[in-house]
């Protein structure tokens, strides 16, 4: 169990004033939200609205110029870019729509690209019902196959907070379902944080907190 | 992850372009280290053999082929010389030093000198077995022909006239070896020494007045610098002979083997600087491919100077095993030419010999790589990671 470092609010993501403009000039406006610990939230809106970029502003994948974003109590718009590679490191994890698995790896090194924690990768490719396919080829999975492996990749390092980006937008009803479950499960079970952006409608069913965009 | 395991994964996951490009620069480097190998290993050869003898003087002819014959053994006599007229050069005031040479017989495809001690002497030539010649007919092997002739003191054989296996043999009078040398490394390893004497003796010219006498060439030491001025002007105008001197005979070969040795170093580098394009190339493309999977590792934490480092890593990798395999294959090639071919052996070049060139030619292939993947590098440490990542 991680200690709540931020002791004034429960709120794992706090937003002020955030606002994003992008190099062409174009300016978007998130406002105030927060999101406590343990949610699951949605991030609504139709395609080019910002979720993505509401997305990476959280990661710190993007450094917003204007307003506040406080991740697991971290003010993630002062940090330096190396000090963001490590908040990104210790806190977050990233699902995005492509499972971009490197192919040049196989799916236990995939998971170990980041932190060598080899205990940690056979326990979740366990729980993933993976441990059969650890050294096998990227090329050599199914589709299901490789969006577990992504999933794992997220969560090696018990993220506080997990972003996924249009996890569901490929699939069909059923495998949609079985991805969210999934998503909703293994965040339970690290005790993270799950945003989830998205325009798939099929989702709204199944989050209470919700976040509207644009 | 270790970068090293992140590396080798990305290079044996295309293992042609690998194996392209890690060919490509070795056979540069072969070629240099090869030209390195032979060039400097001859040119040290060349002088051990030449130590001592500041002048060939033999019959006419080409002064090349007079130097080669009788100081490195490679080429054929040019004739032969009047012994008086020899011995009446021997006693010339400007004459340190004359070691007569009677040449043109072999055994085996090994050389019979007929000459006197002060020519073993000249390469601190000692025995290792047996006694030095002292009766006509008595033979003294240099080590290398003793091993490949199987050769023992005290065995007796015929040599063959002329310097190929095919000549008339002289079966009337068998040679008998009396001893053996040490190693030198130089061309008397694999000569066969005896007196000038026995070699009139075969030839059946023992009983003939001294003046029809003759010899090969006379090696001559000069007793001070004045002759070096003097004496092969005297000898080439005024005698029948004609006098090389065998520094400026090698150093002009080595002009006319320079130009080859040129073009194969141009055509070397220019191969080398291909393979340098063509890994700039590889990891410049790759790196469009991999965009995404530097996005990816960057989301998860991982620096951008450590991708940096896996791109210049990448780079340095394939230069480096290029050019340990060039060097592998620049040793193989004169090993082989030293083994397999017979002219090669008698070089008394080695495989074996390393140069501190091998280990600046290994830098600067490191330097290259380094070189050839800063600009794939740069811009995997630039990698805007929203900017793939989101798909724009």
């Amino acid at each position: 169990m991680r200690v709540v470092t931020n002791c004034k609010t429960l709120e794992v993501i706090e937003v002020k004033d955030l606002s994003y403009t992008y190099p062409e000039g174009k300016k978007i406006d998130f406002g105030d939200f927060g999101i406590d610990r343990g949610d699951h939230c949605l991030l609504l809106g139709e395609s080019g609205c910002g979720k993505t970029t509401l997305l990476h502003l959280l990661g710190g994948l993007l450094h917003s110029t204007e307003g506040l974003i406080r991740v697991t109590g971290i003010e993630v718009s002062r940090l330096s870019e190396t000090e963001l590679d490590n908040f990104r490191r210790q806190h977050i994890g990233f699902i995005f729509q492509k499972n971009h698995l490197i192919t040049a790896l196989n799916v236990q090194q995939n998971l170990l690209l980041a932190e060598k924690n080899i205990s940690r990768a056979d326990e979740l490719l366990k729980s993933l019902n993976l441990s059969d396919l650890k050294t096998k080829k990227i090329q050599t999975l199914s589709h299901g196959q490789a969006q577990r492996v992504a999933i794992a990749r997220a969560l090696m390092n018990k993220p506080e907070v997990i972003l996924a980006d249009e996890p569901t937008s490929a699939l069909d009803d059923k495998n949609c379902e079985a991805v969210i479950e999934l998503l909703m499960t293994v965040a339970k079970e690290n005790q993270s944080t799950l945003v989830i952006a998205t325009h798939d409608s099929r989702l709204k069913s199944k989050f209470h907190r919700q976040i509207h965009l644009g | 992850m270790n970068l090293f395991v992140l590396v080798w994964s990305y290079l044996t996951a295309k293992p042609l372009n690998t194996v392209l490009n890690i060919l490509l620069l070795s056979m540069g480097i072969g070629v240099i280290t090869t030209l390195m190998l032979f060039n400097n290993q001859f040119q040290e050869k060349m002088s051990d053999n030449s130590r001592g003898i500041d002048l060939v003087v033999g019959a006419k002819g080409s002064p090349l082929q007079l130097v080669l014959c009788n100081v490195f053994h490679i080429d054929f006599p040019t004739g032969n010389i009047k012994l008086s007229e020899a011995e009446k050069l021997s006693r010339h005031r400007l004459v340190k030093k004359a070691i007569p040479m009677a040449l043109g017989d072999s055994y085996q495809n090994f050389r019979i000198v007929g000459t006197d001690t002060a020519y073993t002497n000249l390469f601190k030539a000692t025995l290792q077995e047996g006694t030095w010649w002292s009766k006509d007919l008595e033979v003294v092997a240099g080590s290398a022909a003793a091993e490949a002739l199987t050769l023992k003191v005290g065995d007796t054989f015929a040599s063959a006239h002329g310097l190929t296996n095919d000549g008339h043999a002289h079966e009337e009078n068998l040679y008998r070896m009396v001893g053996i040398l040490e190693p030198s490394h130089t061309v008397a390893d694999n000569l066969l020494f005896t007196n000038v004497a026995s070699i009139w003796k075969v030839h059946d010219v023992q009983d003939v007045p001294d003046s029809a006498k003759e010899i090969t060439s006379l090696l001559i030491k000069f007793r001070n610098p004045i002759a070096a001025l003097q004496l092969p002007r005297m000898i080439n105008t005024y005698t029948n002979m004609q006098a090389a001197s065998p520094a400026f005979e090698t150093a002009r070969l080595f002009s006319i083997l320079g130009v080859g040795v040129d073009v194969l170093v141009g055509i070397a580098s220019t191969i080398i600087i291909v393979s340098g394009l063509s890994i700039f190339i590889a990891l410049y493309n790759s790196l469009k491919e991999r965009r995404y999977d530097m996005a990816i590792m960057r989301s998860m934490g991982v620096g951008k100077t450590k991708l940096f480092a896996s791109i210049v890593l990448e780079g340095t990798a394939l230069t480096f095993c290029g050019s340990v395999l060039g060097i592998l294959i620049g040793h193989a090639l004169i090993f082989g030419f030293t083994t397999l071919v017979e002219e090669g052996a008698r070089t008394g070049i080695s495989a074996l010999v390393f140069y501190g060139g091998e280990v600046i030619l290994l830098a600067a292939s490191l330097l290259l790589g380094v070189f050839c993947s800063l600009i794939p590098a740069w811009q995997a440490y630039r990698t805007d990671i929203h900017k793939v990542l989101s798909g724009n």
